[in-house]
């Protein structure tokens, strides 16, 4: 062993982005990858790419999700995944002109709540092709399934159906 | 479910004035500060407080977990036992909640409950992106990824369901931020209008700006005591009178619809059509309520309580709250607040200091403050405290204070007493 009596930490030449100086304030920069599962939800994601929307129904009791859950918040049984119709009906919306910042390139946009015929809970989701002022609770929509799918919940989207 | 074993107390309180960004201080000295005013107020010594619970919602606007024995370590109060308590929006009144069950249960004699949130540390959008994760992040994140989105879907039905108006939220905007004109404390007191918070800017239709509370740094503190305790070291000590909290499920999507679960002033048949909670109401806070008001002995709320300090992160669910609390039945809200009874000198004033809207959204502080709030209230002390007695409530027996969070997914009621 031999101990250095000059030893030298390198000098690093990154540079600290300093937004203050009294207090001092500087940048601190994080990201992060994560290996997501979407465990047994997974059903959910791949159904998109067969144009299926698939939510869950209790095989105890019967009550229906619009959305997946493996069991069952009424009576705690298993449920099955069970397909839901294409077709439904605004329950609630709002077009959004600010959001988080991951989706601020994407604003204005329009969030709904979906209610199906004889399911039970709704479903929430992106309309397009119907601005603000065109968008009224009751409104008839359907799904539309991306051809590309990024295996998330934005792979299925509602459009407005014409009601004759 | 019972009452509480033994009596507790709360027996002092201190807040940081709440700002968009205060970094000529961390979370510590924050709580620190407050935390000192409390101790000071009530000549307390470190060696009076038994332990602690700690007070803050996310780990990601500093990215430093355990930030609560930070705390712990900086108010001097190591080794004694402290834990954190996270909940959302309404993890300032489930840590004073737990702080009251450490008293109850007798492990503790005192306990000093403190809640901080220092959010400037990221841009306000990003910041929405934090408080977003708090939305079920398979399902719900990534297609609106935005809170002012479910509530404002909320609004929209709450408006279709009872044929309330725009402009009656607007109402609760203007009464809030114009009673904060009195409370030093608050971080944006305003004198506005109807127009005002009709023509800011739209943030998620039908919700404006000024219908939307703001990111904060602040923090705040109570000290809770068993009842030897409390009268032996503080004059004007206010009883917890009951508490009560309740849950719904994480995605809006999932919300049954089915019946009111009734309060006691309450009949089946005020509600004969009303699909219930649906995304209009909150059955986190009818439950939270229910449970509050059978420890409290409260049948007619809106007779027996004489103050609330709630959760108002929008205008759109102080009005969804009242309904919830039974101080008035559901569909009545929004005439409720219109009406003038929720004003500072209506039938019950609610949120005399401010709310959420005008006093600031430290999430972990807040529940924390509202409980100051509601105390200084009930001990009459307002003056003392804030400078003036323009918010003082006159002669204030019962007070309420309810803390919310996700999209009513947990919500707490607590009620407290003046003895004196």
């Amino acid at each position: 062993m031999t101990i250095d009596y000059n030893a030298k930490m390198p000098e690093k030449q990154d540079v600290t982005e300093v937004y203050n100086v009294d207090p001092l304030i500087v940048k601190s920069h994080y990201e992060i990858d994560y290996i997501h599962s979407y465990a047994q939800d997974s059903e959910f994601f791949r159904a998109i790419g067969k144009k299926k929307l698939m939510g869950s129904k209790c095989k105890k009791c019967s009550y229906t999700y619009a959305t997946p859950r493996s069991h069952c918040m009424m009576c705690g049984a298993e449920t099955e995944w069970y397909e839901l119709p294409n077709e439904g009906r605004i329950h609630t919306f709002t077009t959004c002109y600010f959001g988080g910042e991951a989706f601020l390139k994407e604003t204005p946009f329009n969030l709904v709540m979906v209610e199906f015929e004889g399911v039970d809970s709704l479903f929430m989701s992106r309309l397009i092709g119907a601005e603000l002022e065109d968008i009224k609770i009751g409104m008839k929509v359907k799904a539309k399934f991306k051809r590309n799918l990024e295996f998330s919940p934005t792979d299925v989207y509602f459009v407005p159906v014409e009601e004759k | 479910m019972g009452k509480l074993s033994r009596n507790v107390y709360m027996i002092s309180g201190g807040v940081t004035k709440f700002t968009k960004s205060s970094p000529d201080m961390d979370f510590r000295l924050r709580v620190k500060k407050a935390f000192d005013y409390a101790m000071n107020d009530a000549n307390l010594e470190l060696k009076d407080i038994d332990g602690s619970v700690a007070s803050y919602f996310s780990d990601h606007f500093q990215r430093q977990l355990m930030s609560g024995v930070m705390v712990q370590d900086y108010l001097g109060l190591t080794p004694k036992p402290s834990r954190r308590v996270e909940g959302g929006g309404a993890t300032g009144g489930l840590s004073f909640q737990a702080g009251v069950e450490e008293i109850a249960s007798g492990r503790m004699d005192t306990c000093a409950v403190y809640g901080f949130e220092s959010m400037s540390h990221v841009n306000t959008w990003k910041g929405n992106e934090f408080i977003a994760l708090a939305s079920d992040t398979n399902f719900d994140y990534p297609v609106g990824g935005f809170y002012t989105g479910y509530y404002a879907m909320m609004a929209a039905r709450y408006l279709h369901e009872f044929g309330a108006t725009v402009e009656q939220l607007a109402q609760v905007s203007v009464k809030n931020h114009n009673n904060a004109l009195s409370n030093p404390y608050a971080q944006s007191p305003m004198n506005l209008t109807i127009q005002d918070v009709r023509n800011s800017p739209m943030v998620s239709y039908p919700l404006t700006r000024l219908d939307v509370c703001a990111m904060s740094d602040g923090a705040a503190v109570a000290i809770l005591a068993d009842e030897k305790k409390a009268f032996e070291l503080c004059d004007n000590p206010v009883l917890v009178k009951g508490i009560g909290s309740g849950t719904d499920t994480m995605r809006l999507s999932d919300r049954p619809f089915g019946k009111v679960p009734l309060l006691p002033h309450e009949k089946e048949s005020d509600y004969k059509n009303l699909k219930y909670p649906g995304v209009h109401s909150f059955r986190a806070g009818r439950t939270a309520a229910a449970e509050a008001y059978r420890n409290a002995g409260i049948t007619n709320p809106l007779e027996e309580i004489d103050v609330v300090e709630l959760h108002d992160a929008y205008t759109s669910s102080e009005i969804q709250t009242y309904e919830d609390l039974g101080l008035c039945k559901y569909g009545e809200g929004a005439n409720f607040v219109s009406e003038g009874k929720a004003d500072l000198k209506g039938k019950v004033p609610v949120n005399p200091s401010g709310g959420l809207l005008a006093c600031g959204h430290p999430v972990g502080a807040t529940g924390i403050m509202q409980a100051v709030f509601v105390f200084w209230q009930l001990q009459r002390s307002i003056k003392k405290h804030f400078g003036n007695d323009k918010l003082q409530i006159s002669n204030p027996k019962r007070g309420l204070l309810h803390s919310h969070a996700g999209t009513g997914t947990y919500v707490t009621v607590s009620i407290m007493e003046a003895v004196k």
